[in-house]
């Protein structure tokens, strides 16, 4: 089907300013495919059904909007507390000074444009395939964009225990930068990987990252994404997950103007586990929008969708979240929660969350809610003689600890609540 | 200790006048009872000097030793020495009933100038007092009264009360949904806290609670006022005979 004009002439215009990267066979080729993706599909528009909660424009038009960047100099740097293995892109362009050494044991880590120089490689089988195979049945079509683009990456490929966490580590310096990175991690059958991601990478950030999880491995994810208040960021996960694998993922979101966060996961083999969860917290001039989809397709899997959104001075919070079941997808055990907690009525909460299940034998359930802070709760610990705004804070902090305790490591999640409460105590008064 | 003087209370949302001028002072060291029939006014008077929303006052002082009370926030309220054992204890998943006791204590001494107590110290002190009251590890681990039976959330007020040492106790039918032993325990828990520096407000509709929690004075209110005042004895005519014959008494 032939998209409208108005869509072509914008994508055609984003597209023209675009420069694809030279590259090698394999990846250019994957580069030419993504680029007759964004074609047919053309780039997102406000009236597209799956763009009407949170405004595309910027995320597509030709030139980056400028945001101011920010140095938290009232904090340590993100997991600085944890034994990782760095990678550091300034506005998406690797730093190889500042980044460790890419060796860890079990994993081979390149970068994209070192490897895009062989023939053959195995990322071939992967990059730009996952994302493509996450258009249908809602096209994505910055992903494809970014699978054309995408100037830099680490492909991860992990054959064991990875003996420490991989923490990819984006700074923003230039107020107009627009960074465009693709990673790709396969973690071979039974390997186990943590990967960690922070910062806010750029004025506007167009991240992919795609992840293929073999029979019985693990994958967890832990990112956040700065306090920069200007930024904006549309960002992919395509995941793939074998038989009895397990992929975890959190992130924190705390300031930027405009963040969408998609995430896309098909469980393609028995017994696999997914949970997603988010913990945002918006202050003002603050969108962030959660797009989940999760696509069940083996018998006897297991699913959780977990965002929690705290917003304040008019934030606006979005969730989008769907869970399909598949006719063979029998046994399959489905979660899906998302909740806004405003703090006053000039903040909203969008949510659109959906069920979709073609299986007879399932359980999947779903809610969504939307409220104020809980009085009662509040006057109880007042009346114990907690003062109302840490009184506040603590009733805050509960409700995002749903989601938050979906971090299953300890040092992790602790840092992740240290963060929260300093973001809230920043906000007192 | 607590002095209040022509308390006259209104509902904020509604025209409702439910306080209509109440007289009364516990000293030091005296445990006071408040009896009554339903719609009485003694949960309103409870929550008035615990300084919940919803409710006006239109006349009258509520004094907490030569402390106007009614003017300060709730946190300034429990800081100054009062506290108030909820009729209905409330649930706050997400927050560790530990945590919320540790907040609540440090900012109370935060709040009277004194030095805050170590996790240390605290800890030793809130196993020492869970113990008494037949309090296990899970309950004080467990997010603050979610999941608890009527009878644990209780027993958890008690325990905060307790672990805070406040100057003027007032309990809002404590009694209400605890079995007989349950009651004992709670009844235990209250009289090991009588003290010469320590006064008791007991809210209750039934004798019973004041077979275990002795009272010196026993108040009977009704329609917004104290009606009645007098010792022990008076308990025990309300169990005997109900509130019918006092009120058409003083009527």
């Amino acid at each position: 089907m032939a998209i409208a004009q108005k869509k072509q002439e914008l994508t055609e215009a984003r597209l023209a300013v675009a420069k694809i990267p030279e590259s090698g066979g394999w990846l250019k080729q994957a580069r030419e495919k993504a680029v007759e993706r964004v074609r047919a599909m053309g780039l997102p528009e406000r009236r597209d059904e799956y763009w009407k909660y949170t405004r595309p424009d910027t995320l597509v038009r030709p030139s980056t909007p400028s945001a101011k960047t920010f140095e938290a100099k009232d904090e340590e740097p993100m997991f600085h507390a944890v034994d990782r293995l760095k990678i550091v892109f300034v506005d998406g362009v690797f730093d190889a000074d500042a980044s460790d050494d890419l060796t860890l044991e079990g994993v081979q880590i390149e970068r994209l444009n070192t490897a895009s120089g062989m023939d053959i490689h195995w990322a071939k089988d992967l990059y730009g395939v996952l994302e493509a195979a996450g258009q249908d049945p809602v096209e994505r079509p910055l992903a494809a964009l970014n699978t054309a683009l995408a100037t830099d990456g680490v492909l991860i490929r992990v054959s064991g225990q990875a003996s420490k966490p991989i923490n990819l580590i984006y700074h923003h310096n230039s107020e107009t930068s627009d960074a465009t990175l693709h990673h790709v991690i396969k973690l071979d059958k039974g390997a186990d990987l943590t990967v960690l991601e922070n910062g806010p990478a750029a004025a506007r950030f167009n991240k992919v990252m795609e992840v293929d999880v073999a029979d019985n491995a693990a994958f967890h994810h832990v990112r956040t994404m700065g306090r920069d208040h200007e930024r904006r960021a549309a960002t992919h996960i395509f995941g793939r997950l074998g038989t009895e694998s397990t992929f975890k993922s959190f992130t924190l979101t705390a300031n930027g103007v405009l963040t969408r966060n998609e995430c896309v996961l098909e469980l393609t083999g028995d017994d696999a586990v997914a949970h997603v969860a988010g913990a945002c917290v918006g202050d003002g001039d603050f969108h962030h929008d959660d797009t989940v989809f999760i696509t069940h397709d083996a018998v006897n899997c297991e699913s959780r969708q977990v965002f929690k959104k705290v917003l304040r001075n008019g934030a606006t919070g979005v969730f989008q979240g769907k869970i399909l079941v598949k006719p063979d997808a029998q046994k399959t055990d489905g979660y899906q929660i998302s909740q806004s907690l405003l703090l006053d009525e000039d903040s909203q909460f969008l949510a659109k969350p959906e069920l979709e299940i073609y299986a007879d034998d399932v359980a999947c359930s779903h809610g969504s809610t939307s409220g104020a802070i809980d009085e009662e709760g509040l006057f109880y610990l007042r009346a114990r003689g907690v003062p109302k705004d840490i009184a506040t804070d603590l009733m805050t902090l509960a409700f995002l600890a749903e989601a938050v305790e979906e971090i299953e490591d300890d040092i992790l999640r602790e840092e992740i609540v240290s963060r929260l409460e300093a973001w809230l105590e920043r906000r007192r008064g | 200790m607590l002095e209040i003087k022509g308390l006259k209370v209104d509902l904020e949302e509604e025209e409702k006048t439910i306080l209509k001028g109440v007289d009364l002072t516990v000293e030091a060291g005296k445990v006071h009872a408040i009896m009554g029939p339903n719609g009485s006014g003694k949960s309103t008077l409870s929550y008035v000097l615990s300084g919940r929303d919803g409710y006006e006052v239109t006349g009258g002082t509520a004094e907490l030793e030569g402390q106007d009370i009614l003017e300060m926030e709730p946190e300034e309220r429990a800081a100054a020495g009062l506290f108030l054992a909820f009729q209905y204890p409330v649930e706050i998943p997400g927050v560790g009933n530990m945590t919320f006791m540790r907040t609540a204590l440090n900012a109370q001494r935060k709040a009277r100038g004194e030095e805050e107590m170590s996790a240390k110290d605290f800890l030793a002190l809130v196993r020492e007092k869970a113990k008494t009251l037949k309090i296990d590890a899970d309950m004080l681990k467990r997010p603050v009264n979610v999941g608890f039976s009527g009878g644990e959330k209780k027993r958890n007020e008690i325990l905060q009360m307790a672990m805070l040492e406040p100057k003027m106790c007032i309990l809002d039918e404590t009694d209400s949904g605890l079995d007989v032993d349950a009651m004992k325990l709670v009844s235990e828990g209250v009289n090991a806290l009588r003290d010469a520096g320590r006064g008791f407000l007991v809210i209750t509709h039934y004798q019973r609670l004041l077979d275990h929690i002795k009272p010196d004075v026993v108040h009977i209110m009704s329609d917004g006022r104290i009606v009645k005042t007098g010792g022990p004895e008076l308990a025990l005519e309300v169990e005997q005979n109900g509130y019918a014959d006092i009120l058409s008494e003083v009527a």
